[in-house]
């Protein structure tokens, strides 16, 4: 016999005061892209199809190495909360667990993927610059 | 005092087929689920173009042929319809939120809107890219 009254199991499972959580992130996160998104795809646009040298010039510089750090943080954080959201509807049990823990691990291997990578070519770019 | 019964909690149902006919206002509201979710490709792929940019000529060499590839192309061009659609339709999800537009008609018209709005803005990439 477990000694916890119904009220303390309860708690901390959620519905009551975090109930709208999910909804207000994915607010304040799709204001965000709303702006941040129009300026990834320019630059994005931008960079495809460029040599190697070139990409990794744009990419150094501050406004794409900004947006694309932004999008890739914002956008991410969106994605695992929405996917958070469609996998609870479709789905229970050890089931939903496991896809909202393996949502959560992609959104963030893309996060900081992208993350090391501008990194990586805002200080090869500083390098080149450097070296003219 | 009371063990708490640990109970197999339904989900609830999927509406559209079995009880709903599909219409404009259901439609345009899962697939804006499914473009979202579906980005998860384009944001795979790009990120990985970027690590190979920033790791070596040959590496960026083997992901840049795929990226610009005519399989990069359908992908990217997909991308930027998913990706146009999202952004209406999320705006439009702002719209509701603020408990307007929801008059039947117009929150069909407002589903037209992102399908076609969607798709001029993936010509006018297209155009400009």
């Amino acid at each position: 016999m477990r000694y916890l009254t119904p009220r303390k199991s309860a708690e901390g499972l959620g519905a009551a005061r975090t109930g709208t959580h999910d909804h207000w992130f994915m607010t304040v996160t799709a204001v965000s892209l709303v702006f941040l998104v129009p300026c990834f795809v320019f630059v994005l646009g931008t960079a495809i199809g460029r040599p190697q040298a070139e990409v990794v010039l744009l990419f150094s510089r501050p406004f794409p190495a900004i947006v694309t750090a932004l999008v890739a943080v914002v956008g991410m954080l969106h994605f695992a909360r929405g996917a958070k959201t469609m996998i609870e509807d479709y789905t229970g049990g050890i089931t939903r667990e496991l896809a909202v823990i393996a949502a959560n691990g992609v959104a963030y291997v893309i996060m900081f993927t992208v993350l090391y990578a501008l990194g990586k070519m805002v200080f090869l770019g500083t390098l080149i610059e450097a070296m003219k | 005092m009371a063990e708490p019964k640990r109970v197999e909690r339904p989900l609830s149902p999927f509406m559209i087929g079995p009880y709903y006919r599909p219409q404009m206002t259901s439609i345009s509201s899962i697939m804006t689920r499914i473009t979202g979710n579906a980005l998860i490709v384009t944001a795979l792929l790009t990120a990985w173009w970027l690590l190979a940019a920033a790791t070596s000529p040959g590496y960026f060499d083997f992901v840049n042929a795929i990226v610009t590839s005519w399989f990069g192309a359908l992908v990217y061009t997909l991308s930027a319809w998913a990706v146009w659609y999202h952004l209406l339709a999320g705006l439009r999800h702002l719209y509701f939120d603020a408990g307007k537009g929801l008059e039947i008609e117009t929150a069909e018209k407002l589903g037209w809107a992102c399908f076609i709005g969607a798709t001029v803005l993936t010509i006018i990439t297209i155009i400009l890219v």
